[in-house]
């Protein structure tokens, strides 16, 4: 019997001929994942990062961008502490307020590669999943224990296969596709699992399958994964990771899934997740005209290049409607800085949109662009939960950068196909 | 053991906003400051009235979301002595185990609950009685449960670390 991709990466890791779903093995990740939480992390060793020091001063990827720049003295307490725990332990890989959501940061400085284990304390590490690596979060406490130990342990997963066949057609977006999955096997059907995706990868770009496997954490999977095909080395070789310095892992083709699913990328539609779960799934088409207050554009899901310019293209000499505020954040400096050389801000701010600091706050109700009771946003977001983005009576609806432009137009939501 | 202590009963999907918002992630780290928000858009009443041993019982995939640990943290920090769910949601079931956080998965269990009833458990066994009927659920393994006992992840790091740092003085 042959094994899935989870498989094969924790025996290699660690140092075993087979491992079977369900076993425990102790791992060392090659990096760890911290953002504004550091704070908190170092926090509870204080004393035993005296005693003992970092295990690695290169394990760390250190990123500010949960509450950028800060909003009050308490927040701004908390940076100056990382900022200086970087300092006094040397820490190599740290990324200070405005580089960008940590992981687009991770991923564009060269992190996430190929075959190897990423752990973060944010749920949304397993985005690099889309190039290969095993990425899961983690909570506080075990970063803490792995910026002195540097190993922690997984459970070795059962696995989910995801055949993907053919092409979206735009403007369906790669988030209508996991919107999609995750309204069938909803919030828990991946729970513990691996979910990994063959097929027709091909015809999905890296920002696709970034917005795929950062949603794997709302399907409850623990890792969600493509192979590394063409597309993604060539990816990475634009980013300084040379083909040959990392290990393509893969699962074989008699691998065991506990399930199987297949999808045709041709026959998607525009989704939405209604309030207030993810897997509430309904056709745009099925709450069109719904009224909406904001819009957001931006996230670790949905900030990329590619997503600004689906947003720009749409709103290009264009003006939305005045019962919108459309906030648009971009995942990163270097894609804001893109993004400014090919007009696409120009083209929104000239659409009516308040651009903000690349960072992650509205997303969770953190930092800006809270709502107010009775309001309703519709986002590029991963989490519609209730009190999400700060208030517990306002209505979150998660759709693509596609669906969220044409609504923004029209201050309702609206199909993306109307215009196209 | 017997418990006569208070269940809190919930749904399914009971995610980490419900259990901690979002919005006090960067501001509320220590049990203290955590204690007052827990469940507060679920539960008003939770956080006022929750006394220590008792229950939370809930349906499936209870700790979805976030990675953030403070419902771990806080509800062992209020005395929850247990959680019981139908599954749960796995960063926040290993958070549970980082905290010393007691969790049980059993369905059955859940399903046969109805208010006033007695509830025990036989953790060495992996056994829940509600009323009259028994339900088994599974146990954790040994080197997870080593962990759990230690009272938390930083402890039994610590212990560790101490092993290894007399070992070298050696």
């Amino acid at each position: 019997m042959g094994k899935t991709f989870a498989e094969k990466i924790l025996a290699k890791k660690a140092g075993l001929k087979e491992v079977v779903p369900g076993q425990i093995v102790t791992v060392k990740p090659e990096h760890l994942l911290t953002h504004d939480n550091t704070s908190a992390i170092i926090g509870k060793i204080g004393a035993d990062l005296e005693k003992y020091g970092v295990i690695d001063p290169n394990l760390s990827v250190i990123v500010l961008d949960h509450v950028v720049p800060a909003a009050d003295e308490k927040t701004a307490t908390n940076h100056k502490k990382v900022r200086e725990f970087v300092k006094k332990h040397g820490i190599k890989n740290f990324f200070d307020a405005g580089e960008g959501i940590c992981h687009q940061v991770v991923i564009e400085k060269g992190f996430a590669v190929p075959g190897t284990i990423v752990v973060g304390s944010d749920s949304h590490t397993c985005s690099y999943g889309a190039l290969g690596v095993f990425a899961t979060g983690i909570d506080r406490t075990e970063s803490s224990a792995l910026l002195l130990t540097g190993e922690t342990w997984l459970k070795v997963p059962q696995s989910i296969k995801i055949a993907l066949k053919g092409k979206l057609q735009p403007p369906v977006m790669a988030k209508d596709l996991v919107l999609k999955i995750i309204g069938d096997i909803k919030a828990d059907g991946a729970n513990y699992c691996s979910v990994e995706f063959q097929g027709d990868i091909h015809n999905l770009t890296i920002d696709d399958r970034i917005t795929i496997a950062n949603m794997g954490i709302e399907m409850g999977a623990k890792v969600a994964v493509f192979p590394v095909d063409d597309i993604a080395e060539k990816y990475l070789a634009s980013i300084g990771v040379k083909k040959g310095s990392y290990e393509k892992i893969w699962a074989d083709s008699d691998a065991h899934y506990i399930q199987k699913l297949e999808y045709d990328l041709a026959k998607l539609k525009p989704a939405v997740a209604k309030p207030h779960l993810v897997d509430n799934y309904a056709l745009v088409s099925e709450v069109e005209g719904i009224e909406i207050h904001q819009c957001l554009l931006g996230t670790c899901t949905n900030g990329r290049l590619s997503d600004l310019e689906v947003a720009a293209t749409i709103l290009k000499g264009k003006k939305i409607a005045s019962n919108v505020r459309f906030l648009v954040l971009p995942a990163s400096r270097s894609i804001f800085s893109e993004a400014m050389k090919k007009g696409y801000i120009q083209t929104l701010v000239d659409a009516g949109a308040m651009v903000l600091p690349t960072g992650c706050g509205p997303c969770l109700g953190a930092h800006q662009g809270i709502l107010a009771p009775g309001e309703r946003c519709l986002s590029t977001s991963n989490r519609n939960f209730k009190g999400r983005m700060g208030c517990k009576e306002a209505e979150i609806y998660l759709a693509s950068p596609a669906t969220v432009a044409v609504s923004a137009l029209y201050g309702k939501i609206t199909d993306p196909r109307k215009i196209n | 053991m017997t418990q006569k202590n208070n269940v809190w009963r919930y749904g399914d999907d009971i995610n980490t906003d419900m259990l901690f918002p979002g919005k006090y992630t960067y501001t509320c780290s220590t049990a203290e400051e955590i204690k007052p928000h827990l469940l507060e858009d679920l539960d008003p009443n939770f956080a006022k009235n929750v006394k220590p041993g008792d229950l939370i019982f809930a349906g499936k995939n209870f700790g979805c979301g976030s990675s953030r640990e403070q419902p771990a943290l806080g509800l062992k920090a209020v005395g929850i002595q247990a959680v019981v769910a139908k599954s749960y949601a796995r960063i926040f079931y290993r958070a549970a185990i980082n905290q010393g956080l007691l969790l049980i998965e059993c369905p059955d269990a859940i399903d046969s609950y109805q208010e006033g009833m007695d509830v025990r458990f036989d953790l060495a066994q992996g056994s829940i009685t509600i009323g009259d009927r028994n339900f088994s659920f599974p146990t954790l393994p040994p080197e997870i449960l080593a962990i759990r006992d230690a009272g938390g992840l930083l402890e039994y790091t610590r212990q560790k670390l101490n092993k290894q740092s007399l070992a070298s003085d050696l």
